[in-house]
């Protein structure tokens, strides 16, 4: 499992990553509420905001370029769809205006997520009240979500190890029936990994 | 189409929120009370699947690439309400972990991918398989549902950044759905040729797994095509209608209108943001979208008539395969 660059940071140890998970999924949420409603001629906000994320985010030692690597990775899709805002009345306030309430947002979540394991925050979405059901079909998903990319990365190396030259048409096909091939793995995985829970007494 | 955060207002992101929550609710509680458990396991594998099939890459002219939805792929292996459940697993996951689309934007992101796009992917694959029999006729419904399934939900996405006032209308509709109307041919082709691939392989699946929450109920249905509707009605017909909007309405009955356009203070080249032989750019784009569905029917057309004649040929092979 050499997969762990999803959500590689959550399992530091600093004060924040101690803080509970819940503690932390409640306060993103209010931090992103006001964020998004709040008008955008109340700058102090928007900065007071800006400064507590960067000091929190210097408090849990996860080095800074991973921190604004994932930014940058996310930002194009936000300026994407805000470029479309500058084709109205007003559009560069507007422009503006998302541009930075998108970004704080993003980089909030950037660090939810590399400050609380993906299942402690399941645990907490439980006690708020989330379907079992789909706690569970999470839960099951995160779980072979690393399972699955190294499955794909095999049936990668070898169709890239029987295949010299490959035409983009070609390489359609190809990439196609891998994404078959490993939907037929996964069932035929679900199914040995409904007798395994069967076995341990799972309902 | 994944929508970030502050990108939609209070009122969108409360409406779309409860749209969402609506329409996983019903596919949860049918799941529950319907679903054997040996199906759960593999809805929670399948929407693992969906997630590492959309991190594959698909080569597009000049080093850019492309890559799979999955909705529509989802809907036709799973069935319409284990869909929904496995799409909105990957959104909230996608959200949450890699913060790609938004956490408060979660319900119109779920709204258009995971419930707008599956249905209608499903129905328009239903429907046309009324009348599309065969190998070749379930590769045409899937195409066809899979690149209208991706047009209809960037309309959606459209419509809820109009309604936010973060995006005119006029721009915005144009903008995605043309968009939309180029990347819905990728996801057709993929979902073609991963469904012609699976049924090469074991074709068994896609009987066995098409209703991995079984068939649904009519509450169920009602419930789905209500969510539909509404939003149609709630976010794209007030910025479609051809009709004058409420304030001119309001100001031709009251007789003012005249005023509003006398002198203007630059004389616009282009009146009324028309232009001459196109309307406008929402009609332009309403007309492209229909030549385009058309051309896209006949397209997927032949492409299945392609590969279920390849199918054929190599399950029974005219000349002896000479492997080895």
């Amino acid at each position: 499992m050499r997969h762990d660059f999803l959500d590689r940071y959550s399992r530091l140890d600093s004060p924040i990553h101690r803080l509970p998970t819940t503690a932390k999924l409640l306060s993103t949420l209010c931090v992103i509420s006001a964020t998004v409603t709040l008008h955008f001629t109340h700058a102090w906000f928007f900065i007071i905001v800006a400064g507590v994320l960067l000091i929190l985010s210097a408090l849990t030692t996860i080095p800074w370029r991973f921190l604004f690597g994932r930014l940058m990775v996310l930002e194009p899709f936000a300026l994407g769809i805000a470029v479309m805002a500058l084709f109205q009345e007003n559009g560069v306030f507007v422009f503006l205006s998302i541009l930075t309430k998108s970004t704080l947002c993003l980089f909030t979540v950037i660090l939810l997520s590399n400050t609380a394991p993906f299942a402690e925050i399941l645990l907490s979405l439980k006690r708020f009240g989330v379907p079992k059901l789909l706690i569970t079909i999470l839960a099951l998903m995160y779980r072979y979500l690393f399972v699955l990319i190294d499955e794909t990365e095999r049936l990668n190396r070898a169709r890239s190890s029987r295949t010299f030259s490959n035409s983009p048409i070609r390489k359609w096909h190809t990439m196609a029936s891998l994404i078959g091939q490993l939907f037929v793995r996964s069932t035929e995985r679900a199914e040995r990994i409904y007798a395994a829970m069967s076995a341990r007494g799972w309902k | 189409m994944h929508i970030p955060d502050g990108f939609l207002d209070a009122k969108t992101a409360i409406a779309t929120g409860m749209f969402s929550i609506t329409g996983l609710g019903t596919a949860l509680r049918r799941a529950e009370r319907h679903v054997q458990s040996r199906k759960i396991p593999l809805i929670g594998l399948a929407a693992a699947f969906i997630f590492v099939a959309q991190m594959l890459n698909f080569p597009v002219a000049s080093g850019t690439s492309g890559h799979l939805l999955g909705a529509t792929l989802a809907a036709v292996l799973l069935g319409p309400s284990a869909a929904i459940i496995v799409m909105s697993s990957v959104l909230i996951v996608q959200a949450l972990i890699f913060a790609d689309g938004g956490i408060l934007a979660l319900g119109a992101n779920i709204f258009n991918m995971a419930i707008v796009a599956t249905l209608c992917g499903y129905g328009i694959y239903k429907i046309l398989q009324i009348f599309f029999r065969g190998e070749q006729g379930r590769l045409v419904a899937v195409g066809f549902a899979s690149w209208c399934a991706t047009v209809i939900a960037s309309v959606f996405c459209a419509g809820e950044l109009a309604w936010s006032g973060t995006a005119l209308w006029g721009t915005a509709f144009p903008a995605m759905a043309g968009v939309h109307m180029l990347t819905g041919l990728g996801e057709a082709t993929i979902t073609m040729l991963v469904i012609a691939a699976i049924s090469k392989t074991r074709p068994e699946l896609l009987e066995d797994n098409d209703q991995a929450v079984p068939a649904n109920g009519r509450s169920t249905a009602f419930v789905y095509v209500a969510l539909i509707v509404i939003g149609l009605l709630l976010l794209v017909a007030p910025h479609a209608s051809p009709l004058p909007d409420g304030l001119e309405q309001v100001a031709s009955s009251l007789g003012f209108e005249h005023k509003a356009t006398e002198a203007p203070i630059l004389p616009s080249p282009i009146k009324d943001y028309q232009l001459p032989g196109i309307p406008s750019a929402g009609t332009a784009t309403i007309v492209a979208g229909v030549i385009g569905a058309l051309a896209v029917f006949a397209l997927s057309f032949l492409f299945a008539r392609v590969l279920a004649r390849r199918q054929k040929s190599a399950v029974h092979p005219s000349s002896p395969p000479n492997r080895q």
